[in-house]
């Protein structure tokens, strides 16, 4: 029943959250560039006009394609936060994006084409450490449920640094940030216009955006992991965090997929395998 | 349907324009006149876009592009011609190579004259077919209620 409750509350407040952070985000991002930028709920009123237009699709599947990826957004996060397996949660992330890349894929657009070919590189990138990730906190904790973790009373930050600061490097290119938004370019007037998105319009693009929220909150339940021995501390590591990804967006240009790739994994094999290798001896 | 003032998502396409009003619609983008206050994004993608907004005028190259982004939009939409040679053709109106206004290709909801059009009036013609735009929804809301609607040219999902 306590499971039950847990899953609808995050249903229900898991898109609010996300939007709220959205519109937070763009915000502080107008104030980075000395703009007074849109009104906070901004996010929902994009997602509720998108919700009003006209949904053009050029094939049946496409839009099929991005109910999947909506849907197994939502079961991703509810595999988290009900307390699930951490591993399991973390395949369902991968097959949700396989299914944004599939619609992308189904469009036969040169631009949509290309994003979707990123995407797929980008994952490339950040796959393993996000794997490494659920190791490091099987190492520290002895258990992928995320309900044992968090029972277990113990600071992981201090056993996982190196893996919390690899988890943050990663989170750049799923939040869709800066020197990593390769697949979806944040401003539509340039070289991909907006890559995975660009074939997608009205409810379509309003299910991405969804989708999409729900995803920002799972991957920041994740870091929340890392501190959750003590509440305050840990929502305040989340919004640091959040910060800190809306600063190096606002600081650093797009990078090209060589560079997103070779770094992630350089990131990935010393601080996430070096982490894991100095539990293993220690232990 | 009252959300469609609230993010109007912006896409410009420069005809044959001097590159003078074309400056200045980006200049509404910048601190000074920061249009994303009021949900304005320019979104460089016309199927993600409410307004079409187009500086100077057209011709034979590009009446074809004109034509294919205006049907790439999915409805509600509102196109303004910014800048004199957008509206009628201005000063190049008698060239044998400019055919005249935007309205000569698609239709043309709100002008905006002005060689080249100040920020001021661009946002004030944005607003002006935002009004344009709820008007449009609601048309496009009754007509679904007494037969299906018909999109040209498209698969309708």
């Amino acid at each position: 029943m306590k499971i039950f409750l847990i899953t609808l509350a995050y249903l229900v407040l898991a898109p609010v959250l996300g939007g709220l952070l959205a519109g937070f985000d763009r915000i502080v991002t107008a104030r980075m560039q000395s703009r007074v930028g849109p009104p906070l709920f901004q996010p929902f009123y994009d997602v509720l006009k998108l919700m009003a237009k006209e949904n053009l699709a050029v094939n049946h599947f496409q839009n099929f394609y991005i109910l999947c990826f909506l849907v197994f957004m939502i079961i991703t996060g509810a595999l988290f936060f009900a307390g699930g397996d951490l591993l399991l949660a973390i395949f369902a992330l991968t097959l949700a994006g396989i299914f944004l890349v599939m619609g992308a894929y189904s469009a036969n657009s040169p631009y949509s084409i290309i994003g979707a070919e990123r995407e797929l590189i980008l994952m490339m990138a950040y796959e393993p450490m996000l794997l490494i990730a659920a190791i490091g906190l099987y190492m520290a904790t002895g258990t992928f449920i995320v309900h044992d973790m968090i029972a277990i009373h113990r600071p992981l930050i201090f056993q996982l640094p190196g893996i919390f600061l690899g988890l943050v490097y990663i989170l750049t290119i799923k939040f869709r940030k800066s020197p990593f938004d390769l697949s979806t370019s944040h401003h539509g007037h340039q070289e991909i216009v907006k890559g995975l998105t660009t074939e997608f319009s009205g409810p379509a693009l309003a299910m991405i955006e969804v989708a999409h929220w729900y995803e920002n909150i799972l991957l920041l339940g994740l870091v929340y992991l890392f501190f959750a021995w003590y509440p305050p501390a840990a929502v305040a590591a989340v919004i640091l965090t959040y910060f800190f990804e809306i600063f190096i967006d606002n600081t650093y240009a797009r990078t090209k997929w060589h560079y997103a790739v070779k770094w992630s994994w350089a990131v990935a094999a010393t601080l996430g395998v070096g982490n894991v290798a100095t539990l293993y001896f220690l232990r | 349907m009252s959300f469609l003032k609230k993010s109007p998502w912006i896409l410009h396409y420069d005809g044959t324009s001097c590159n003078g009003c074309d400056i200045e619609v980006l200049a509404c983008l910048t601190p000074m006149y920061d249009v994303e206050r009021f949900g304005i994004v320019n979104v460089g993608n016309p199927k993600h876009a409410d307004i079409l907004l187009i500086t100077g005028s057209v011709n034979e190259q590009n009446t074809p592009v004109v034509k294919n982004l205006y049907r790439q939009m999915p409805e509600p939409k509102a196109v303004v011609a910014i800048g004199i040679c957008a509206t009628s053709g201005g000063i190049f109106q008698d060239c044998y190579n400019v055919k005249g206004g935007i309205d000569k290709v698609i239709p043309v909801d709100v002008y905006v004259p002005g060689c080249a059009a100040r920020p001021e009036a661009i946002i004030d013609g944005v607003v002006k077919a935002l009004g344009i735009l709820e008007e449009k929804a609601k048309a496009l809301k009754e007509a679904a209620h007494r037969q299906p609607v018909e999109v040209e040219e498209s698969s309708h999902d």
